[in-house]
């Protein structure tokens, strides 16, 4: 579905991204992990056109996006879950909603049958709809977020570090949330610092350092390799985020 | 016949080359990292894995690796992983002046019996089969390459080893052994002793035969068919890069498919080291995608064959090397072992300091292939004194069987009687196959 080849990003002079490739298979929960500043958010927002590679090839669908802008990725259907949450925090939280169907916004009735679904699907979101989405608290706030990602209905959801400033307990309910979106057959790249958590629900995962893939596998492959577990799990790490 | 890995051995043409692409950049990051002798090559000649490798086929800008280079980092200066690591080490015969060893961790052991589990799968065996395994258990890899596979596959698996083969024919009678697997001269050796002891093939349970670890010709691969009434299926490892399930037939028996997402193959012209269309005949150059302890970039290895592209009826997508009938070197194959006969010189020197003029024959009787190393008498090489002369032939015999682990039988001719081409010896004469 999305197929990345050797990119190089970017920022000025640095260069942040050097020669990443990667894909994600129809149906499939990918992860990419790796410490901050390993480049794994410049590679999200090149995905979704936030920055342009100066080399290499983005293709999804078969079609090649690295040149498009944001405004374009989205209808060809990749929607992103920011890093952070970025809800709109003075809108209230089915305005919230209303906006991530913003692509469909001609069709009323599929976006009034998307709330409804959503809100079903997040009873808490339904309980506090029109409260404004900056009262709720930071796991709601999440929940939020993936269902205004959903509501473009994508063929793709990129998260960005969703467990990001979340306690482990709540940090545990999205990712249960995100595999229950896999398990629906949804196709989900998933960036994480949290590399525990995500690669135990992965299918497979790709490890970045200093811009630049350095191992990939099956998601129980990685984490049971003894690199990963040196430098992203730590002695002890399990009692502390076994999530 | 059940495909083992499916999803992966099927793989369509174009996800495979991404996934080939992908690993071949992370394992480049990783030698570039932590390999000394990788990251000065590449240095040498300008080459940044992340700058440098934006398509597979940017690998051909990269010097080969030789046997030699990995004979010359003896014994773990090839590693990329601390030693803390490896779980598993093996090591080749020393067909060079130090024996080529190699590392496992245990993703790569279990890569490793994944890889052999695809390869018996293809070759019939399945978890009802008892497999019976002839090949060496020790430092070599086959043995236990085939066991741990065999095992995956869920196989009962009968650690035999080599020799012995009377027992081994006792085994597969009571053990109601269903798979051999072994070199195909010893599957004829089981046959010619069969017959001798008047035991008749079909009262066996045996219905295939997993072959490896010497070049065979077609009409032996018929023998074997219909003397032991057992499909014949051949299969192709390298130990430097993993040992066996490099590649492996399916029943089809049109050539092994390569396990291309984890080793990437080229065919190159021995002499010039150019990159050949892969259905051309020449060196079979092999880099690992995969391999963690002992990642290889582009292995020499010496065996000439061609690279089959048209699709295999069997359904996997992997393309497939047509068998091994010769090397580009002069290194000899003979029971799973490499001999360099230059190598074979140097222990002969070591003896008197003087270097004899020699030969390497390679025979076979019956069914079994014999290693002689035929000697021209020199004065100052021997006495004509006969004790003194028995001893030597003693000695050199221990000292060959102590290096390259086969007994070979020395034979002393006569100064200037061993064949000449253009006034040198040629060190090794096949005379194995017709």
């Amino acid at each position: 579905m999305l197929t990345v080849k050797s990119i190089h990003t970017y920022y000025g002079n640095i260069h942040a991204l050097k020669g990443v490739s990667l894909h994600v298979g129809n149906g499939e929960l990918v992860t990419l992990i790796g410490a901050n500043g390993a480049g794994k958010s410049t590679l999200v927002n090149t995905i979704c056109g936030l920055i342009q590679p100066r080399k290499g090839v983005i293709e999804f669908q078969g079609k090649p996006i690295q040149s498009l802008p944001p405004e374009s990725i989205v209808p060809k259907g990749i929607a992103l879950v920011p890093e952070g949450r970025q809800i709109f925090a003075t809108l209230t939280v089915e305005a919230n909603l209303q906006m991530g169907g913003y692509i469909h916004r001609h069709k009323r009735e599929q976006i009034q049958e998307d709330l409804h679904r959503m809100l079903e699907r997040f009873p808490i979101l339904n309980e506090r709809r029109q409260q404004l989405a900056g009262t709720l608290s930071g796991g709601e706030q999440q929940m939020l977020a993936i269902s205004r990602a959903l509501m473009s209905r994508p063929q793709l959801l990129v998260l960005d570090e969703p467990s990001m400033g979340l306690a482990p307990l709540i940090t545990k309910e999205i990712f249960k949330i995100i595999q229950e979106l896999r398990e629906e057959g949804r196709t989900i790249l998933l960036i994480e610092q949290n590399a525990r958590a995500a690669l135990n629900i992965a299918d497979r995962g790709y490890v970045l350092e200093t811009g630049k893939v350095v191992l990939q596998g099956e998601g129980t492959m990685l984490l049971q390799h003894q690199e990963v577990q040196r430098a992203y799990l730590g002695k002890g790490a399990k009692q502390i985020v076994d999530a | 016949m059940p495909i083992w890995e499916p999803q992966k051995e099927c793989v369509s043409r174009d996800e495979l080359q991404q996934i080939q692409l992908e690993r071949l950049q992370a394992t480049l990051n990783r030698v570039y990292r932590n390999v000394s002798f990788y990251r000065r090559r590449f240095k040498e000649m300008d080459f940044y894995p992340a700058e440098d490798l934006a398509e597979l086929k940017d690998l051909e800008r990269l010097p080969f690796t030789t046997s030699e280079d990995v004979s010359n980092s003896y014994p773990y200066e090839m590693f990329a992983v601390p030693l803390r690591e490896v779980v598993r080490v093996h090591s080749s015969s020393g067909t060079q002046t130090n024996p080529r060893v190699v590392g496992y961790t245990r993703q790569d052991l279990n890569n490793w019996s994944n890889l052999v589990a695809r390869i018996l799968s293809a070759g019939g065996v399945t978890q009802d089969d008892v497999i019976q395994v002839t090949f060496g258990y020790g430092l070599l890899t086959g043995g236990l390459g085939i066991h741990y596979g065999a095992e995956r596959v869920g196989a009962s698996v009968l650690p035999t080893s080599v020799g012995r083969t009377e027992r081994q024919i006792k085994i597969m009678q009571d053990f109601r052994t269903t798979v051999m697997a072994s070199t195909p001269s010893y599957a004829l050796v089981i046959a010619d002793r069969m017959e001798k002891l008047q035991i008749n093939p079909r009262t066996l349970s045996l219905k295939y035969c997993i072959c490896a670890g010497e070049p065979w010709a077609e009409s032996m691969r018929q023998e074997i068919e219909e003397r032991l009434f057992v499909k014949f299926t051949d299969n192709y490892g390298v130990s430097e890069v993993m040992g066996p399930g490099v590649a492996g037939e399916c029943l089809e028996q049109k050539g092994m498919h390569l396990q291309e997402d984890h080793f990437l193959c080229e065919i190159i012209d021995p002499r010039s080291g150019e990159v050949l269309p892969p259905q051309e005949e020449g060196e079979l150059v092999i880099t690992t995608l995969t391999k963690e302890a002992f990642p290889m970039i582009r292995y020499r290895t010496g065996d000439v064959c061609r690279i089959l592209e048209e699709p295999c009826p069997c359904g996997r997508t992997f393309r497939r090397m047509s068998p091994i009938r010769e090397r580009c070197d002069s290194v000899v194959v003979m029971k799973g072992t490499n001999i360099i006969p230059e190598r074979i010189g140097d222990v002969l020197e070591e003896l008197k300091g003087a270097r004899p003029i020699y030969q390497i024959v390679a025979i076979r009787e019956g069914h079994q292939d014999h290693l002689e190393i035929w000697v021209e008498v020199t004065e100052q090489f021997f006495s004509d004194r006969m004790r003194e002369q028995r001893t030597l032939v003693e000695v050199m015999k221990e000292k060959i069987v102590n290096f390259i682990g086969i007994n070979a039988r020395i034979k002393l001719v006569e100064t200037g009687s061993l064949e000449r081409e253009n006034g040198h010896v040629r060190l090794f004469v096949d005379r194995r196959l017709p």
